[in-house]
């Protein structure tokens, strides 16, 4: 009996092109009675019209051009049930070509079969299928040996073959659970017993796969919890995400990594209902008792058993992207909801998976595996994949393509810095993705008394919470030093608009957010700061009549210039020159303050954001 | 041989799902057509936005199909407050070529396509499963589809770890498809446990229920004297027929509906 809380047994079908996985599969769906009514003529029909004898695998190869040329093209799952419990079988291709999609197969399985040809006997995709489902902590591994009809039903060669692979698994640690000798196409040893392998005392297949423990252990394992969002819900903040592993209360302490900041769980969310409790795999909202700053991308978990908290860490990668891993090339990687730029700062191995033979830092290609040392451009939250499977694995990413699957080591902290560090010269690409951002201007303007420094200071606080590298240019940090020497004229006002536009350009250069907070009424000073920053530079004009903000006047100066005591006042004795084609209008005048941060924040969230192909830093 | 945690887990897995796919591809719409599957897609939609569908609900209308389809649509969208948008499909398919029962589903791709130019859609959700058709095993959960909505299988992105790729390609969008770990028994298992209405033609009358809806000339209804979702279930459990046995585009020629998907079908 499937035991409470099981869902169906996923089971991977791995092993070399042509060594059978197809045609296993459906044989097995037939001889458990899992076929549809009617699925059996369909296929004796399609196989009269391509002139062949039956074609097991055309139950999986649903698709015209795998039927044709008898290879499984794309991963399928398809459900079958035995008498003792229900699987989910997931078809992996053999073929070098769709290496990924035996990964990703594999990725989600809980066990494999182990499929070799006893007549071919151990292959390259054999050894390294064995070796990925090691590498992605597969441990439940049954084998079938099959074609044993084409091999006489030969007892001797059953054993070579059980032999050979037996030494490849040694090298890995692996145990099989069974190997079971089988005929697929004939349905021999598969649910029924041989009559010509009645020298096999073993299971058959069936039995072997009914065999495997249900699960893992429940491990204990600490509570994960990665943060997908936040949702406005009437007057709450409500943080949502799935409990990757342990177990979350009502009342529990709370740590947001990387942040840091701690909080306790006030209430957990669902719709109509209100939990105390939720585990492993429960999709939650939560809220806190703290007005934390927290986005997606954050992990939660308990203070007692935190992750690690990185900055260079060791990891093992399996590369699949045609261009070979480069140390100092940049990738986006993906782990739990967090997107982090990284760095390839050292090969410390490569592996071949077919031989096992290591090679310090030969070059990585497609396939191949490599140990690596990698270099986060923010602190990373992520846990040993032994210890934590969800927050110890992760994806590099280079735009829209998956270059590796990367599973974190056991030991992961690198203490040491680079051996070899690489020569390059530092591009505008290297800062941004550093940063996790591009440098920009934002060039507030507006009158007096239109919100800048306000906005400034607040947009400020809210992109350094968001991790941006931002700092405010005002009058009040510019006069002090840079602009000692200026008095007010007209002249002298001018040159200090110069000078802000100039120095806030180097720092977008440098990689940083600067937003500056000057009225600069006139468009031909705007102008030559846009000629200084270039693309970087972004006009953003605060809207407000001069009525709102003389109706303000936070610090009296409108009062001060109507009885003449100020001279040249823009607004009331010197023009205010209107932006004509700013790049943000923030309406000032009419919107509250708040919800001018969140619009001028976003804007610069989508204004730097990193260009989604960028590649190496060399 | 289930249990009520294997449900949770589903729940839980689609609520997940829902939240990605609303953090990470705006704009994004709904498909509802009004079945048994994307019923339970838009009921755990509310559940994972807190009773608020955040997002368009669109059923592409072809004009055919059945009356009592048409009754529960209003009736549901009235009642759960759906921001139900109605997409009516053109009269003819591009292709003339097809066998006549599927050029209705090309119809739906037509709308589909119309519907996705003129909003601007950059992501759909769509109820299907794996287990309804050998094609629909090979999906992914985030499919990317080209500008004429067309289905690359061969080039398919590898799904790991739950960790989706959702970059939308050039003038394309992506199909997302939070069901697809759903089999037809755990769908009902779950319609019975949350008290979800259902339209009454999946119920037996005499002696015939639908169990696939679909347009009216081309669904046939199957024999069955299962009048409630126990007895649907009981049927179910014991019933070896494929689901959409009754949908006659499914069987026109071998590779019929592979071809309706690779253009752009649901």
């Amino acid at each position: 009996m499937s035991g409470a809380g099981q869902g169906p047994l996923e089971l991977v079908v791995v092993g070399h092109v042509d060594h059978g996985k197809s045609t296993l599969i459906g044989r097995l769906l037939h001889d458990t009675g899992s076929l549809p009514e009617g699925r059996l003529p369909d296929l004796e029909a399609m196989c009269r019209r391509r002139g062949t004898v039956l074609e097991w695998s055309f139950v999986l190869d649903a698709l015209q051009a795998e039927r044709d040329q008898a290879v499984t093209i794309d991963t399928t799952r398809i459900g079958f049930r035995s008498a003792r419990r229900r699987y989910v079988l997931i078809d992996a291709p053999g073929h070098r070509e769709f290496l990924r999609h035996m990964i990703a197969g594999a990725a989600s399985a809980a066990a494999a079969l182990l499929v070799v040809d006893a007549a071919e006997g151990v292959r390259e995709q054999t050894r390294r299928h064995a070796y990925l489902l090691h590498l992605l902590g597969i441990e439940r591994i049954v084998v079938a040996v099959n074609k044993m009809d084409v091999a006489a039903y030969d007892q001797a060669r059953f054993h070579a073959v059980a032999a050979d692979l037996a030494r490849h698994f040694e090298g890995l640690g692996i145990v099989p659970a069974a190997v079971v000798p089988v005929a697929a196409r004939l349905g021999e040893n598969l649910v029924s017993r041989s009559d010509a392998m009645r020298w096999h005392r073993g299971p058959t297949l069936l039995e072997a796969l009914d065999r495997l423990p249900a699960a893992a252990a429940p491990a204990a394992r600490p509570l994960r919890l990665p943060i997908q969002d936040v949702y406005r819900r009437d007057e709450k903040r409500v943080l949502v995400g799935r409990v990757e592993s342990g177990t979350l209360r009502v009342g529990d302490e709370l740590l947001f990594l990387p942040g840091g900041r701690t909080a306790r769980v006030l209430t957990l969310e669902a719709w109509g209902r209100s939990p105390r409790v939720a585990r492993t795999g429960d999709a939650v909202g939560l809220t806190i008792d703290q007005p934390l700053f927290v986005e997606r991308g954050a992990l939660a978990a308990h203070g007692a058993a935190p992750p690690t908290l990185v900055r260079r860490f060791r990891a093992t990668l399996f590369w699949l992207s045609d261009r070979p891993l480069a140390v100092g090339g940049t990738y986006a990687m993906r782990l739990g909801t967090a997107t982090v730029p990284v760095t390839v700062a050292a090969v410390e191995r490569a592996l071949d998976p077919v031989t096992l033979d290591a090679a310090p830092s030969a070059a990585v290609g497609r396939d191949d595996i490599a140990e690596v040392v990698l270099r986060a451009g923010t602190p990373v939250a992520l846990d040993p994949h032994r210890v934590s499977p969800a927050t110890g694995r992760f994806l590099l990413c280079e735009g829209p393509a998956v270059v590796a699957g990367g599973i974190v080591a056991a030991e992961p902290v690198v203490e040491q810095v680079d051996i070899h560090p690489v020569d390059h010269l530092l591009t505008a690409n290297a800062r941004a993705w550093r940063n996790g951002h591009k440098g920009a201007v934002i060039w507030l303007t507006g009158l007096s008394g239109s919100g800048k420094s306000t906005l400034a200071m607040m947009a400020e606080k809210a992109l350094f919470a968001r991790g941006f590298q931002v700092y405010v240019l005002d009058g009040d940090n510019v006069r002090r030093g840079l602009s000692q020497d200026l008095a007010f004229g007209p002249e002298d006002r001018a040159e200090n608009i110069r000078r802000v536009g100039e120095v806030a350009a180097l720092f977008a250069d440098a990689g940083l957010v600067v937003i500056t907070a000057f009225i600069s009424p006139y468009r031909a000073d705007r102008e030559r700061a846009r000629r200084a920053a270039g693309a970087a530079f972004h006009e953003v004009y605060l809207k407000a009549s001069l009525e709102a903000c003389e109706a303000r006047d936070p610090k009296g100066l409108y009062r001060r210039a109507r009885a003449g005591r100020i001279a040249e006042f823009t607004g009331v004795s010197a023009p205010y020159e209107v932006p004509e084609q700013p790049d943000l209008v923030l309406d000032t005048g009419m919107l509250a303050v708040e919800a001018c941060v969140d619009q001028l924040v976003s804007y610069v969230e989508r204004a730097t954001a990193l260009d989604t192909a960028v590649a190496s830093t060399g | 041989m289930h249990s009520d945690r294997h449900i949770q887990l589903l729940e839980s897995r689609t609520i997940w799902l829902l939240r990605e796919a609303y953090a990470r591809v705006r704009p994004l719409c709904l498909l509802w057509s009004v079945g048994k599957d994307s019923n339970a897609l838009l009921w755990l939609a509310r559940k994972a936005f807190f009773g608020r569908v955040p997002f368009p609900v669109v059923q592409l209308d072809t004009g055919l199909e059945l009356d009592e389809v048409y009754e529960f649509r209003d009736r549901i969208a009235a009642e759960w407050k759906l921001d139900l948008r109605i997409e009516p499909c053109p009269p003819e398919p591009a292709d003339p070529a097809l066998p006549p029962a599927s050029r209705a589903a090309a119809r739906k791709t037509c709308g589909l396509q119309a519907l996705i130019a003129r909003e601007g859609y950059r992501g759909v959700l769509v109820g299907i499963r794996r287990d309804e058709q050998a094609t629909r095993a090979k999906e992914r959960v985030f499919s990317p589809r080209g500008p004429d909505g067309a289905w690359d299988v061969r080039n398919q992105p590898a799904e790991f770890w739950d960790l989706f790729e959702t970059s939308v390609p050039e003038g394309g969008h992506l199909r997302i498809h939070p069901l697809l770990d759903w089999t037809e028994l755990d769908i009902w298992r779950y319609t019975r446990a949350e008290g979800l209405p259902i339209v009454p033609l999946y119920f037996a009358r005499d002696g015939k229920r639908f169990r696939s809806l679909g347009e009216k000339n081309i669904t046939r209804p199957i024999a069955s004297t299962a009048a409630t979702i126990d007895e649907i279930i009981a049927e179910l459990e014991a019933t070896r027929v494929a689901e959409r046995s009754g949908r006659t585009m499914d069987h026109e020629t071998e590779d019929s509906f592979e071809r309706l998907r690779t253009g752009g079908y649901l």
